[in-house]
């Protein structure tokens, strides 16, 4: 690199660029957050969804599946399987597992209670209404 | 024996043997949840894939975050011209990281993860059952406790010593490591904000403040390898962290197209990651400049090679394979695909691995009592090396392939096909990744091997009388 250009400018252009773009950054935040509670179904999760998230959270669903894409890929996404699959569907799914269909991927019993059941749903259901900008592409997720 | 510059250095050396033998774990479990792709039922109920997968993922963290206190025990006091601040402290951290690491993961094999969360305290602060951040409150707590002594220990040392360029980056990417990972901590029940902030641990690590620690620790072994003036390689260093931090900060939004973020983000994203590539290209036009502008033909080969590799595959990884997807109209096809995990391999590997086993390789001969290795041993860690990256780029490909099949057959033809259904239809891929995953593993035998391999006694030519054994 040339000699004009010392270490002392290419110093100052960090600190600043750094702090420049922090700080848009958080401007960029600051707009966002403010955003979300138009895009999401209710102002803010109700109880029971919030329950619903935290029983998804302590058994690791995200370690086999995509919410919003985002997890693992071994399983079906899930941010959409409320309007794939319908609320009944997925707490009898639930309730069967696993299939032990030989040789097939395997998802564990949680024994959840129906309270338990019906709280995921409702979480799911919430994640499902959220404005995604009409990811997936479709509903296979 | 060769003395180290600074006796305090030697605590290092701890740090890089325990990443080593927590990366022989990482890359069984890897080996565990490859085979569970094509067999689905194997191992379960015993060790369910999430299990695998949270092991395999977080010891890959825990190791490379060995890898960078390490690399910051040998770096600082030989920048700063003075011992350690205190090294019993760094020797104490050592251990209390490793237990909690090790317990941590006993704890995912042992008992239900439900269980667990339940053991440790979850609900009086709910931070657990996110990606990568599986870990129990008391560990995260820990880590956050194991980071700041870190940092008083190495900023301390600073302080009284001399203040250089590469130890000025290392230090500001380690507290924002430790400082961005205090978001671990928030977890609100809205999950768009929940998965806003989560990205300010994940990408803010790998594509922002770690950026300066792979910078700092590459321009360390450089200057050290090729005796480069360290006005030109810190200029060098400047130019990459600044690229990195003022396209990685913004490019966080190519996380936030589909997540319930506003719109705008496809733009700010899109436009600020896709000019991501340009710190690792920085790096990798930087490796080849100091290299072949050296001016010592350093005795120490095996550590070059992983120096030029860093350079080369960060770059691959991260910057093709992540410019690849990153722009909206193709990351609406490809999000969470294999086309991700592809990714999240060669750019974990080709950056962090890479850089980590860069400074294993100069620094473990010095904190062994060498100047270098014999040169049997720099072979065989340089077969390890060829083994290791030809076969992630294979894993890599194989990922890519399904990852393209995948999204063809679930979301792109007119009618689309379900995901497990499409998954079937992989295995072949699946089954060539795990054989690629193998070769690695092989290659990380070498490796180990390669620390205890000594030269062979000079072969007698033949024909010439040989003294008798005794
Ligand atoms: C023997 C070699 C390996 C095999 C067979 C393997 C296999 C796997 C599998 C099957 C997954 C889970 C994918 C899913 O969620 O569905 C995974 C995840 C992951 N592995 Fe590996 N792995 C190997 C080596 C490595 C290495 C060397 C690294 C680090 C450089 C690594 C880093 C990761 C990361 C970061 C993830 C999470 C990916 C994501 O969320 O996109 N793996 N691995
Ligand atoms: C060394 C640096 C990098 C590492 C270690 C890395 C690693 C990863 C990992 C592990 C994921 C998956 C996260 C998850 O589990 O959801 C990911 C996602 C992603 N990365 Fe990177 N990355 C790096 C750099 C980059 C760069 C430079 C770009 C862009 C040019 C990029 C673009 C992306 C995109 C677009 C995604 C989201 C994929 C999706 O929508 O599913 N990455 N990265
Ligand atoms: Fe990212």
């Amino acid at each position: 690199m040339s000699a004009m250009f010392t270490k002392a400018m290419a110093r100052n252009m960090f600190y600043g660029g750094t702090v420049f773009f922090i700080l848009l950054f958080l401007a960029l935040t600051f707009h966002t957050i403010r955003q979300i509670p138009q895009r999401i179904p209710g102002e803010t999760p109700s109880p029971e969804v919030a329950r619903g998230k935290m029983l998804w959270e302590t058994r690791n669903c995200i370690g086999c599946h995509t919410l919003l894409g985002e997890g693992a890929y071994f399983a079906p996404e899930l941010g959409n399987v409320y309007k794939r699959r319908g609320g009944e569907f997925i707490k009898v799914w639930i309730k069967v597992q696993p299939t032990k269909v030989p040789g097939r991927r395997q998802m564990p019993q949680f024994h959840f209670t129906d309270q338990q059941l019906d709280d995921l749903v409702a979480f799911l259901k919430w994640t499902s209404e959220i404005n995604t900008e009409n990811w997936p592409p479709n509903i296979q997720g | 024996m060769l003395q180290l510059p600074y006796k305090s250095q030697a605590v290092a050396k701890p740090y890089f043997i325990a990443a080593i033998g927590l990366f022989v774990g990482q890359i069984l479990f890897g080996l565990i949840l490859g085979l569970q792709y094509v067999i689905g039922d194997f191992l379960f109920p015993a060790i369910p894939f999430n299990v695998a997968r949270m092991v395999h993922t977080n010891l890959l963290i825990v190791w490379l975050l060995f890898g960078f206190m390490g690399a910051a025990y040998y770096l600082v006091p030989e920048e700063s011209e003075t011992e350690l601040h205190s090294p019993l402290l760094a020797y104490v951290l050592f251990w209390v990281f490793l237990i909690a690491g090790v317990l941590t993961v006993v704890g995912y094999l042992a008992v239900p993860y439900a269980t667990l969360a339940e053991m440790t305290g979850n609900s009086l602060l709910e931070t657990m059952g996110r990606e990568f951040l599986e870990q129990p409150l008391p560990t995260k707590v820990g880590i956050v406790v194991v980071a700041l002594a870190f940092l008083y220990n190495i900023g301390m040392t600073l302080l009284k010593g001399r203040k250089t360029a590469i130890s000025m980056i290392l230090l500001i990417g380690l507290i924002g490591l430790a400082v961005l990972f205090l978001f671990a901590f928030y977890n609100p029940s809205n999950l768009v904000k929940d998965k806003y902030f989560w990205w300010w641990v994940v990408h803010l690590w790998v594509e922002g403040v770690w950026e300066l620690i792979m910078a700092a620790i590459l321009g360390f072994v450089l200057l050290r390898i090729t005796g480069v003036d360290r006005e030109v390689i810190e200029k060098w260093l400047y130019v990459i962290v600044t690229l990195a931090l003022v396209t990685g900060i913004i490019g966080t939004g190519h996380h936030y197209y589909w997540i319930g973020t506003p719109g705008y983000w496809q733009w700010w994203g899109g436009i600020f990651s896709a000019l991501e590539p340009l710190p690792f290209f920085a790096m990798t036009v930087f490796c080849f400049n100091m290299v072949n502008r050296r001016r010592r033909q350093h005795p120490n080969k095996a550590a070059t090679l992983w120096a030029l590799g860093t350079g080369v595959m960060a770059f691959l990884g991260a910057g093709v394979w992540g410019f690849l997807h990153t722009l909206a109209p193709i990351n609406y096809y490809t999000h969470g695909s294999q086309i991700t995990a592809a990714h999240g391999h060669l750019a974990f590997f080709g950056a962090y691995v890479m850089v980590v086993l860069t400074i294993i390789s100069y620094a473990m001969p010095m904190l062994r009592g060498r100047e270098v290795n014999p040169e049997r041993a720099q072979v065989l860690e340089m077969w390890s090396f060829w083994l290791m990256t030809v076969s992630m780029v294979f894993i890599t490909l194989f990922l890519t392939a399904a990852g393209i099949l995948q999204v063809w057959l679930q979301r792109i033809i007119p009618d689309p096909q379900a995901f497990m259904g499409v998954q079937d239809q992989l295995a072949l891929f699946y089954w060539m990744r795990w054989i690629a995953g193998i070769v690695f593993f092989i290659g990380l035998g070498v490796y180990i091997y390669s620390f205890f391999a000594k030269d062979k006694p000079e072969t007698v030519p033949t024909g010439e009388v040989q003294p008798a054994t005794t």
